[in-house]
């Protein structure tokens, strides 16, 4: 972990809310594993105050790769950096996906922006085959991934409109997926990130389809590195903690370690 | 030309420091955290976050909102507990030459006496900071702190309780601090430190609900300096102990401020999130400063605002 100052080497926008950075990040590209994220820290004045943070979506060389959604005034102001420009970013923070050994098959499931923590593990699944599906709102929210990470995956699209792909959400591809496997078939590895509702009903679904999964989660994060105690979660019942800290528990979890009652 | 050398060491009543720059309660953890970011031998001293008797697991998420220049934490004192901390934390932190203080936290005059005792004696801890401030629990904490008897009285059972120097961290969320301040002095207090945050609240105008699940937070960073900075110098001119500031201090002007105004020392809180190495960077803007100015020891510019002044 390092805070270091970040030249970006571009910025642009890849659809009509999605922008990526690519910042010259030598030490950081080195060290990060998928699953990881950093602390940006979008003005050099006291407003907005706080680092935001993002996950890692992908290295290339001496690039560490940020995929980012314009929400508010942060990434408001990332969106108009330019090239040459630094900003000072603290990382690679936090406890990313565990690898799964070779034998079941693998399925990243991504909603929307939480596509981003995913590319960055498919960038490193190269030996094992995987299934990649996404959920967008409609066509022009899809990340197209080639373009991202600079290698072609075959993804399984669903937007909520039906203009590209399944209509409906993308855990209705998960559902017909595990409906037609042969239940003796080996076990499903499954990793996952989006938005709420996504993720509960995978939650749900892991109940009594038992497949193993890790979901990356987000929360409001002041230090980042396990602090101040601020971005908690609950603990499903029965475990060792009350809460869990996103910043240094997670962001990656087994979906059976939370209460996703009240996530 | 010789650089001039500043003597950055500060005495907070029998506690000495090598320089004035802490790190507040609650927003440098266990100091252990910063360990990879900053060197922590260089710090004035290191103030831990809250510990209780027991463990407390804290509040329900969301637990922090940003607001402008500032941030809104009802954390609610999740801490490893006393055990914990004097088993897994203090050992670590021993390996530093910086002063490690405790902050501790009851939520009974009892405990607060408890914790002194069993800290009594406890190689490694250099002070106590009594936390009668904190606005993100039901019990103890700030309702201590916001009546001056009931102050007073934690003060005088912790100086029973033990050897060690003894600072009473103020809560700002009172009518005038001052009174506060002359209780736990009357009380045998070696130092106040203050402010702790400022109770707020912030709401979501789409759900119409509070953004903090607690309701209610303590607001710190650069928004409160202001209110920080003028409660010290009030209480710098009300006590004859030393006085601790704490306020949204983010770079060496502001400590500065705060040093003019009468306090001793400082404590880094907020400002550690956005920049980890602020108390560093703190250290060397301060050292600069006094060598431009020719000031030879840091005291020298201490409480040069003087008393006389309207207050
Ligand atoms: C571990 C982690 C990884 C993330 N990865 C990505 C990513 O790869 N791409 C991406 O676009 N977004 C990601 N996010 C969400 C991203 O942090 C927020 O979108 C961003 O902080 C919004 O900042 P803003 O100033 O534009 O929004 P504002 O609404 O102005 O922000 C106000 C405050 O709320 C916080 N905040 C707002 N939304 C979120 C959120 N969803 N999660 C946590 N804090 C939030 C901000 O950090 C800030 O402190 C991630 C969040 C976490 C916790
Ligand atoms: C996340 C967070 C946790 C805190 N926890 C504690 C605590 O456990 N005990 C305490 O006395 N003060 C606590 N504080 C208060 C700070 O120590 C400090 O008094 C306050 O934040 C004002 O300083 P600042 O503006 O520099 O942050 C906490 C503050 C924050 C932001
Ligand atoms: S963000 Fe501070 S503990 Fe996680």
């Amino acid at each position: 972990m390092k805070e270091q100052q970040l030249e970006i080497v571009f910025n642009r926008q890849i659809n009509s809310n999605a922008w990526l950075m690519g910042l010259n990040a030598p030490e950081m590209a080195k060290s990060a594993r998928p699953g990881q994220f950093v602390m940006i820290r979008v003005s050099r004045s006291m407003h907005p105050l706080l680092r935001r943070p993002f996950s890692i979506c992908g290295t290339k060389d001496t690039l560490m790769l940020i995929l980012y959604r314009v929400v508010g005034q942060g990434t408001a102001i990332m969106a108009h950096a330019s090239h040459g420009q630094k900003f000072s970013v603290l990382g690679p923070l936090g406890r990313g996906f565990t690898f799964p050994d070779a034998e079941g098959s693998i399925v990243l499931v991504g909603g929307g922006i939480g596509v981003a923590p995913l590319f960055f593990l498919a960038q490193n699944l190269k030996k094992h085959r995987f299934l990649f599906m996404a959920g967008f709102g409609s066509a022009d929210e899809i990340i197209p991934v080639g373009e991202v990470i600079g290698t072609q995956i075959d993804v399984s699209i669903a937007t909520d409109d039906g203009s590209i792909g399944h209509k409906g959400p993308v855990t209705e591809l998960l559902e017909k997926y595990i409906a037609g496997r042969d239940i003796n078939k080996k076990a499903i590895s499954l990793f996952t990130c989006g938005p709420k509702p996504m993720l509960k009903r995978i939650a749900d679904m892991s109940k009594d389809q038992r497949f193993w999964c890790e979901v990356s989660l987000e929360a409001s994060m002041a230090c980042g590195v396990g602090a101040c105690q601020g971005c908690a979660v609950k603990a499903a019942s029965g475990k060792d903690k009350a809460y869990y800290h996103v910043c240094k528990d997670g962001p990656v979890f087994a979906i059976t370690s939370i209460d996703w009652a009240s996530y | 030309m010789n650089q001039l050398t500043p003597d950055l060491s500060v005495k907070l009543g029998p506690l000495e420091l090598q320089n004035p720059v802490m790190t507040s309660s609650g927003t440098f953890g266990y100091g252990l955290e910063f360990d990879e970011l900053v060197d922590l031998n260089l710090l004035g001293a290191i103030v831990v976050k809250g510990i209780s008797l027991k463990p407390m697991t804290g509040n329900p998420p969301p637990r922090i909102v940003e607001t402008p220049c500032g941030m809104l934490n009802a954390i609610g004192l999740a801490n490893v507990g006393l055990e914990a901390f004097l088993k897994e934390k203090l050992p670590k932190l021993r390996k530093f030459r910086t002063k490690v203080i405790v902050n501790i936290y009851g939520h009974h005059i009892d405990e607060y006496a408890e914790l002194a005792s069993a800290l009594k004696g406890v190689d490694g801890v250099a002070a106590l900071e009594v936390n009668v401030s904190c606005p993100n629990v039901e019990q103890g904490g700030m309702a201590f702190g916001v009546d001056p008897d009931a102050s007073a009285r934690v003060t005088e059972q912790v100086r029973k309780s033990t050897d060690k120097p003894v600072i009473v961290k103020l809560s700002p969320n009172v009518t005038d601090i001052r009174i506060i301040a002359k209780a736990v002095e009357s009380a045998g207090a070696h130092a106040v430190s203050l402010i702790n945050t400022l109770t707020g609240m912030a709401i979501d105008i789409e759900t119409r609900k509070p953004k903090l699940a607690n309701i209610r937070g303590g607001l710190s960073g650069p928004a409160i300096k202001p209110v920080a900075l003028h409660m010290v110098y009030q209480v710098a001119n009300a006590v004859d102990i030393p006085v601790v500031g704490i306020g949204g201090i983010v770079d060496y002007r502001d400590a500065l401020e705060f040093f003019i105004a009468g306090a001793r020392a400082v404590e880094i809180g907020t400002a550690n999130f956005v920049n980890p190495r602020a108390t560093l960077d703190i250290l060397e803007g301060i050292t600069e400063y006094c060598q431009q100015k020719g000031i030879h020891h840091i005291t020298d510019i201490m409480a040069t605002l003087g008393s006389n002044l309207h207050i």
